[in-house]
C-alpha cells in the first residue's frame, strides 16, 4: 500500500476510513457471515486504496460501498453462485403474509429478524440493509447498486413485504 | 381492502423520497385511506424493529488493524492529521459520556437492570470510539451542513447553531448510539478545547440546568422543546455554563 502520496493517504483516512464499519456491515448481510465479511471487506478496502486517486470527491461512502458490493459479488459468484439465482415465491409466502401487528414482538428479535432478513435473495436484502441499517437515501442506493431509482423504489417495497412475510413463516426460508 | 395507490409511492413518502407537492397530495389521500395508514403504522414498526435489535453489525477491530497498519508503516508521526484528530475528540467524547451517564446512574435513577445494561451500552461505545476510523462524522463549521447530516442520520431534527462570535466556534457533528437510540453529538471549541454535548429527544418538560463533574470532567445537563442536552468539556465550568446559556436561548 505505497502507491499514494502522503497527501492522498491523509485524504483516505479522512474520507473512507470513516466508513470502516458501513463497509462490514454491508459485507455481513450481502454474505451472511461475519468472517467471510471482514475478508472480503478488508479486499474491498485495499482496491478502494489502490484506486483512490480515482476518486474525484463526492459521496464517498457510497463510492466505497459500491467498490464493497461488487467484491461480495464476485465472492458469491465463485463460492455461492446457486444464491444469486435465487429468487423467492411471493405468490406462497404472500398468501401467508401476516402484518406486523400479528407477529408478537416478543423473544430474541434480533435472532428472528435476522433469519428472516437472511431468507430474502441478496438483490432485496442488500436494498433494505442500506435503506434501514445503513440509513442511504434512494439515489444513494441506486449509486450503489448501480440500478435506476425506479428499480430501487420497486425493490425496496417488495424486499419489505418479503421480509414481513419470512417474518411470518420463519420455517420457510429459501435459502440453502 | 387494498387501496390502489402504488406500494412503492407510499414507501417513497414513508423514506421521505417524495418531492413536497406529491407528498401533500399524498397525505390528502391519507387522511380518507384507513389502508394506507395502516401500512405506514407497520412500515415504521418493522423499522423500529430492525434498529432496535440492533442488526447493525460494526467492523471488529482485527478488520481496523489490518487496514490502518499499513496506512500508518510510513505516515510521519509529527503531522497531526484530521483523522486522528476526530478520533481523538470522538475518544474524549465518549469517556465523558461514559462518566456522566456512570454517574447519572449512580444516583440512583434507574434500576439495575437498567443500569447494567445501559453501562454495557456505553462501554461498547467507548470500546468502538477507542478503534481507528471509528468515528463517522461531519468536521464542518457550517450549521447548515451538520445538520443536514445530522438530521439525515439520527431521525430527529438536530438544532444546530454556530457561536463562533461568542467563543464558540462549532467544528463539527457525529453519531452515537446509546442504548439503541441514536444520539446526535456536536462539537465545539473553546480556547483549543473540546466541548461535546449529546442532544436527544427527551418527552420530559424543560428543565434547568444541572451541573456536575466526574473525574476532571465538567457537565452540565438540561432540557428545552422536548430535547434534552448534555455539555460535557474539561474545559473551565464558566465557559460551560456560557454555551449552555447561548444554546439554551437559540433552542
Amino acid at each position: 500500500m505505497s502507491e499514494l502520496g502522503f497527501e492522498d493517504r491523509e485524504r483516505f483516512e479522512q474520507l473512507v476510513l470513516p466508513h470502516v464499519d458501513a463497509a462490514f456491515n454491508f459485507a455481513r448481510w450481502l454474505l451472511r457471515g461475519r468472517t467471510d465479511a471482514e475478508d472480503v471487506a478488508q479486499e474491498a478496502l485495499l482496491r478502494a486504496y489502490r484506486f483512490f486517486r480515482g476518486f474525484h470527491g463526492g459521496d464517498a461512502r457510497a463510492w466505497l460501498l459500491q467498490i464493497v458490493r461488487n467484491a461480495c459479488y464476485t465472492w458469491l459468484e465463485k463460492n455461492r453462485p446457486m444464491e444469486l439465482n435465487m429468487e423467492f415465491d411471493e405468490e406462497l409466502h404472500l398468501q401467508t403474509c401476516a402484518t406486523p401487528e400479528t407477529l408478537a414482538i416478543v423473544g430474541d428479535d434480533r435472532k428472528r429478524l435476522t433469519l428472516a432478513l437472511e431468507t430474502l435473495p441478496p438483490r432485496f436484502r442488500e436494498v433494505l440493509v442500506l435503506r434501514e441499517l445503513e440509513g442511504c437515501s434512494y439515489r444513494e442506493i441506486a449509486a450503489i447498486t448501480s440500478i435506476p431509482i425506479g428499480t430501487v423504489m420497486s425493490s425496496l417495497s417488495r424486499a419489505r413485504r418479503q421480509l414481513y412475510s419470512a417474518l411470518a413463516n420463519p420455517s420457510q426460508g429459501v435459502c440453502p | 381492502m387494498r387501496c390502489n395507490f402504488a406500494d412503492s409511492l407510499l414507501q417513497a413518502y414513508f423514506d421521505g423520497e417524495l418531492s413536497g407537492r406529491r407528498a401533500t397530495e399524498f397525505e390528502r389521500h391519507l387522511r380518507r385511506c384507513a389502508h394506507c395508514a395502516t401500512e405506514l403504522v407497520d412500515l415504521d414498526l418493522l423499522r423500529d424493529s430492525l434498529q432496535l435489535a440492533p442488526l447493525y453489525q460494526p467492523a471488529p477491530a482485527s478488520l481496523r488493524r489490518k487496514i490502518s497498519a499499513p496506512l500508518h508503516a510510513t505516515t510521519p508521526t509529527t503531522v497531526a492529521s484530521e483523522p486522528r484528530l476526530w478520533h481523538w475528540l470522538g475518544a474524549v467524547a465518549a469517556l465523558l459520556f461514559v462518566a456522566i451517564v456512570l454517574g447519572r446512574v449512580g444516583d440512583g435513577l434507574h434500576s439495575d437492570d437498567y443500569q447494567a445494561d445501559l453501562a454495557g451500552e456505553i462501554v461498547d461505545s467507548h470500546v468502538r470510539s477507542l478503534q481507528p476510523g471509528h468515528i463517522t462524522g461531519i468536521a464542518s463549521s457550517n450549521e447548515r451542513d451538520i445538520k443536514e447530516w445530522l438530521d439525515g442520520r439520527a431521525r430527529f431534527a438536530v438544532p444546530v447553531h454556530d457561536f463562533a462570535n461568542n467563543g464558540f466556534p462549532l467544528k463539527g457533528g457525529r453519531l452515537d448510539v446509546i442504548e439503541g437510540h441514536a444520539i446526535a453529538v456536536l462539537v465545539y471549541e473553546r480556547n483549543g478545547r473540546p466541548i461535546n454535548v449529546f442532544v436527544w429527544p427527551s418527552q420530559e418538560q424543560d428543565s434547568p440546568p444541572r451541573t456536575g463533574s466526574r473525574q476532571s470532567f465538567q457537565w452540565v445537563d438540561w432540557r428545552k422543546g422536548k430535547m434534552e442536552f448534555c455539555a460535557v468539556s474539561d474545559a473551565d465550568p464558566v465557559d460551560l455554563k456560557q454555551l449552555q446559556q447561548l444554546m439554551n436561548s437559540s433552542a
